[in-house]
């Protein structure tokens, strides 16, 4: 039996029972539905979309600057609905990343161990908030705020939606980062002090360049956390499709699209339904590429300190 | 040593950065609270939803997710701590495709969780034929925490050192005798406040929820077999509706889902400082 890892020898008896085989079998059976579900995912947004490309042209579909599926006479250019997911990654990456980053470079390098051990699980709070919590928050405090500054938004608007998406989004960098420096190895650290750095100079210039692959992973992860985001953004940036970045603007998203065409009960089947799942395949596609980027780079990170 | 001008600087900034954060948290807490306050009575937890908001309440909205929490809890416990044990203890990480589950268990935490929504659309919902109802919403948020529960039970069991594997063995234990008797107690504490952050999260959730459709006038009790509405899906359609007294119903919801979820994770915490444990 190969039941060592690398780093076990094998103890466990050569004949094995049939009753250990059996328990072996139902364990390996479990780590089995985590395949099984992402191949769900990917056959429940494939089938379906292929469906849907028989009907539409994929080149209307990614190249069309029009996106009104519902209508008598539908449109199904998708460019609409990425500029606005893109505009909500943006206003957010602007507030999550460098508040993160700094939150990182504070409990890493600055804070007590005392300080850093109450503020941690506090920061972490915030990423345990549900989300159409968040919801509320932007559409009844944010908006209203931005208002009253006299920023021209309207009701539903990107930047109120982006900014709470980033702030939701601070303790995701800011947890990535700090475990990234704190792999960073301190003899790094005390070499720069002992030719006279300053603290300043140590986070920035040694150890921020040493975890780099870590906190870009934790960008990364960031970025797509913000373009699969819904209840936020179903909630406070409104549903209308826009090709623009203006931030005062109303858009719809990707997945705000998703959430209101499945909760309106449209017929199963029908070219509406089909909508759902090729905006869903294209949503499932650009986070996939992000979430390989950002694991790839924090394994990396963990090869070589750790 | 003193600080330039430029170091104190940057410290302020990293001030700032902490504070956006912490100043978020406190002012949704203090601005939920006071919108909802009015609204925070019995008729609340006790009064079905309606589309009076006067006479409207959070009862069957409270009842879906207790029984969504109990779905979960039922099967993402057991598949997720079988999944670590197998990754720990049996799978050869050498191999080919035990490293691609692990990659795939990485990957899937990071999906977003309305692609979940997705696949119980197609495959639970329509595909099995099971309907719009509360086991498959429960179904749904098993996959969705899976990854969540994994993840923490293999710290948890990686944590346990292979001298404790070894006692075991020398005394004549087969694997799982080991692992059932030395490796998995010693894992509880950590297996549980994983299964409960799990859990925290499902509770939460709206998206996925959101695709299986919302019935509005839930005025029955639900069960497993009948269509429902949660908590947060509840809050979702009052914080979207026009008028202010549902705003006033979605903010005492919103108190009533944190009081759920913080003293779920007060219990997690609980349990994480009881049981420093060293080896």
């Amino acid at each position: 039996m190969e039941a060592s890892s690398l780093t076990r020898p094998a103890l466990a008896a050569k004949t094995s029972r049939r009753g250990e085989r059996a328990i072996r079998g139902l364990l390996a059976l479990c780590a089995l539905v985590s395949i099984a579900t992402t191949v769900g995912i990917v056959l429940a947004l494939v089938i379906p979309s292929i469906e849907f490309f028989s009907e539409v042209s994929p080149l209307d579909f990614f190249g069309g600057t029009d996106w009104a599926p519902l209508f008598a006479k539908p449109s199904f250019g998708v460019l609409p609905l990425i500029a606005g997911t893109l505009s909500i990654a943006l206003w957010a990456s602007l507030v999550a990343i460098p508040f993160g980053l700094g939150a990182a470079i504070y409990l890493a390098e600055y804070a007590s161990p005392r300080v850093r051990q109450a503020l941690k699980p506090t920061l972490e709070v915030l990423a345990g908030v549900p989300t159409v919590v968040f919801g509320y928050f932007a559409l009844q405090s944010v908006t209203p705020f931005l208002k009253s500054i006299g920023l021209p938004v309207s009701t539903f608007n990107a930047l109120s939606a982006g900014i709470v998406v980033g702030v939701m989004l601070i303790p995701t960098v800011a947890s990535l980062s700090e475990d990234a420096m704190t792999a960073v190895p301190s003899g790094l650290r005390q070499g720069a002090y002992a030719l006279g750095a300053n603290r300043l100079q140590v986070a920035l210039r040694v150890v921020v360049p040493a975890a780099l692959s870590g906190i870009i992973a934790s960008f990364v992860l960031a970025i797509s956390r913000a373009v699969g985001e819904t209840m936020i953004v179903a909630v406070a940036a409104g549903l209308q499709p826009n090709l623009s970045l203006n931030p005062f603007a109303s858009v719809e998203t990707m997945t705000g699209f998703m959430a209101a065409t499945a909760n309106g009960d449209v017929p199963v089947g029908s070219i509406e339904y089909k909508t759902i799942f090729a905006v869903g395949l294209t949503l499932f596609t650009i986070t996939l590429v992000l979430n390989a980027v950002a694991i790839r780079l924090v394994n990396r990170f963990r090869e070589v300190y750790e | 040593m003193r600080e330039t001008p430029l170091e104190r600087g940057f410290r302020a900034l990293l001030y700032l950065s902490v504070g956006v954060g912490l100043v978020t948290l406190l002012v949704l807490t203090i601005t939920v609270i006071g919108d909802g306050l009015p609204f925070l009575d019995w008729t609340l937890i006790s009064s079905p939803t309606s589309f009076n908001p006067d006479i409207a309440g959070a009862r069957t909205a409270i009842l879906a997710t207790l029984w969504l929490m109990g779905i979960v809890i039922v099967l993402a416990v057991p598949i997720g701590v079988g999944t670590a044990i197998y990754l720990e203890e049996y799978a050869d990480r050498s191999r080919l495709r035990n490293r691609l589950i692990e990659l795939n268990i990485q990957n899937l935490a990071a999906v977003p969780s309305i692609v979940y929504g997705i696949l119980g659309l197609g495959f639970i919902v329509n595909g099995a034929g099971l309907g719009r109802i509360t086991l498959a919403g429960g179904l749904i948020l098993t996959l969705l925490v899976l990854p969540t529960v994994i993840i923490a039970s293999r710290e948890a069991i990686r944590a346990v050192p292979n001298s404790i594997r070894y006692g075991a063995f020398a005394l004549g234990a087969t694997q799982w005798q080991m692992i059932r008797t030395q490796v998995l107690p010693a894992a509880t504490p950590g297996i549980a406040t994983g299964s409960i952050l799990g859990l925290s999260r499902a509770i939460g959730e709206s998206a996925p929820l959101l695709m299986l459709g919302v019935i509005l006038t839930a005025s029955k009790d639900p069960d497993p077999f009948s269509r429902f509405i949660a908590l947060p899906v509840q809050i979702y359609r009052w914080t979207i509706d026009p008028s202010d007294k549902f705003h006033g119903l979605a903010a005492a919801s919103i108190v009533v889902l944190l009081v759920l979820l913080l003293s779920m994770n007060t219990v997690a915490i609980i349990i994480r400082n009881r049981s420093h444990r060293t080896w």
